[in-house]
């Protein structure tokens, strides 16, 4: 019986409070994205942005929150019932289960599995279901067209994330989380004889596939400009329009999660995740998190900067981008990084 | 280990009960959303045995990729299934010779394990330990090296597979107005703005 408590009952209940610190900071998190998300949309078009709710609009989040708990769910006569309460738990659940592999800090992951990127690309192309759950079980003409949309979306945009992903694994040589930020320890700017800093990180070798990992990550979280599925001027809200209270909120949480998964991806594969900028004594106390989240909101604030600046795209040039640029763009890169690995001798 | 023997009846239970309800369920979507279940639980299993990778693979590949055109499919299509059970009869003994073929293979495969223990260990590649390599690391050594003619081969199969069904639907259409996307980008206000001075009273 001890050895039972041992090794399965103390490791559970360490790793359910894991994942509640998690989930629990996750929320906040989302919560004040969402606020920064609306701030900086209101400041670029020169509005004030939420600033009602408590001091600066701080609170607007929770009474959002609040609101969308707080209403009758409404489920459409004739929907598919069970698909269409399991869509939006889905895309939540989903979205949340990705941040068991992703490392704040070293050491400092749910579990540190050795396939943990390919978990995370294995669960974001289950994300696709909720769309099309949802899309299809609402039994809307405008839900049923957005999901169809969405998913061929999603689908498109996953090719070139999973050949970007193929490019930084030849480097790295490994499929951990954490041994990929640790491989960018050194790189181009060690190589020329500078101490460890933001010059070593994989952006600047591999800065076309940065380029395209980032335009593929804003595609596949649906955002502007890329934000096809909810053109609220011919699709209403795509696959959400039926959905409305706790339901709308699993389903905005899951993108919302999504996105700063995105975020936290962008960081770890090219911006060195945990590590420091560059290495001086002024700056060596801070803890790797800092960076970390520093590193992962400043994606979010380019990322938000994007969706008010640019303007959106029609859906064949969508199409085009993923298919005819992004995919044998990365197909190729895919090729030469093995080859000069290959012949460099770099391979591991 | 009695949390093992939990998690696998767990999931191949609902492996089974999902793969009886792909085809007893009225709905094809209903039907397709169950096969992904499968598909799902499947994948679990081959992670207990100690193949992650094959396990994430055959969600990235057959749930995130091949299941999505299937579910496209079944939506867009309006498929009638009464219409399809009707030659049902018809086609039974085929089904069930299908089913019997596998069954009896399955049953050599089993009871092989049964008669000879030590005939795992004398196939053409054995398997490494799983302490000494990466599971990822153990199937790219045998499937680049001893299998990389199958492996080009099924490459091609399926390249050809793709050309063809582009080719059965590809049609150019004399005259349907297309957009050159490279046309659209080389405009400028130059090209594609005129000022005029109009006179009132007067159109252009």
């Amino acid at each position: 019986m001890d050895a039972f408590i041992n090794s399965f009952v103390i490791p559970g209940v360490i790793i359910v409070a894991q994942s509640l610190l998690v989930l629990v900071l996750l929320l906040l998190v989302t919560a004040y994205i969402l606020y920064a998300d609306r701030k900086i949309f209101a400041a670029v078009q020169m509005r004030r942005g939420p600033n009602v709710v408590g001091p600066w609009g701080l609170l607007q989040s929770f009474a959002d929150l609040l609101k969308f708990v707080l209403k009758e769910p409404i489920i459409p006569a004739s929907a598919s019932k069970v698909v269409y309460v399991l869509a939006p738990v889905v895309s939540a659940v989903l979205a949340l289960a990705t941040w068991a592999v992703i490392p704040f800090d070293e050491g400092w992951v749910i579990a540190d599995i050795n396939l943990g990127i390919l978990f995370i690309f294995a669960i974001s192309s289950l994300e696709v279901y909720g769309v099309i759950m949802g899309g299809w079980a609402s039994n809307s003409k405008y839900a049923f067209l957005a999901a169809l949309r969405s998913a061929a979306q999603m689908v498109s945009y996953e090719v070139s994330i999973g050949f970007v992903l193929i490019t930084v694994l030849l480097c790295v040589g490994s499929l951990n989380m954490t041994d990929i930020v640790l491989a960018q320890q050194d790189g181009v700017g060690t190589m020329i004889g500078l101490s460890p800093s933001f010059l070593d990180w994989h952006w600047l070798p591999l800065f076309p596939m940065f380029i395209v990992f980032y335009i593929s990550a804003i595609a596949e979280t649906n955002r502007p400009p890329f934000d096809l599925p909810e053109a609220e001027s011919e699709l209403v809200a795509g696959h959400m329009v039926e959905y409305s209270s706790t339901l709308f909120l699993l389903f905005f949480l899951g993108e919302f999660v999504a996105i700063q998964l995105m975020c936290a991806l962008v960081t770890l594969l090219f911006l060195g995740g945990w590590l420091p900028p560059f290495e001086h004594w002024l700056i060596d106390w801070v803890p790797g998190i800092v960076w970390f989240l520093l590193k992962a909101l400043f994606v979010f604030f380019t990322m938000a900067m994007v969706r008010s600046i640019v303007p959106r795209y029609r859906y064949d040039q969508l199409m085009r981008l993923g298919w005819k640029v992004f995919l044998p763009l990365s197909l190729g890169m895919v090729v030469v990084v093995a080859g000069v690995l290959q012949y460099m001798g770099w391979a591991s | 280990m009695i949390l093992t023997a939990i998690f696998f009846y767990l999931f191949s239970g609902i492996a089974i009960a999902s793969a009886f309800m792909v085809i007893s369920s009225r709905n094809p979507v209903h039907s397709v959303l169950f096969l992904i279940l499968a598909f799902v639980n499947a994948a679990c299993l081959f992670i207990m045995a100690g193949a992650e990778f094959l396990g994430l693979l055959l969600i990235v590949v057959y749930v995130g990729a091949v299941a999505v055109l299937f579910l496209f499919v079944v939506m867009m299509l309006d498929v009638d299934f009464a219409e399809l059970r009707r030659g049902y009869l018809q086609y039974m003994p085929v089904g069930a010779l299908v089913g019997l073929i596998v069954l009896a293979e399955l049953l050599m495969v089993v009871g092989g394990w049964v008669t000879s223990p030590t005939a795992t260990g004398s196939v053409a590649s054995p398997i490494p330990d799983m302490a000494d390599v990466s599971n990822i690391e153990a199937i790219g050594n045998v499937l680049y090296t001893r299998y990389v003619y199958f492996f080009q081969l099924a490459g091609l199969i399926l390249l050809v597979a793709m050309v063809g069904a582009i080719v059965l639907t590809l049609r150019h259409k004399e005259n349907v107005r297309r957009q050159d996307i490279n046309v659209q980008v080389a405009r400028d206000p130059k090209t594609a703005i005129e000022v005029r001075k109009v006179e009132s009273g007067k159109g252009i």
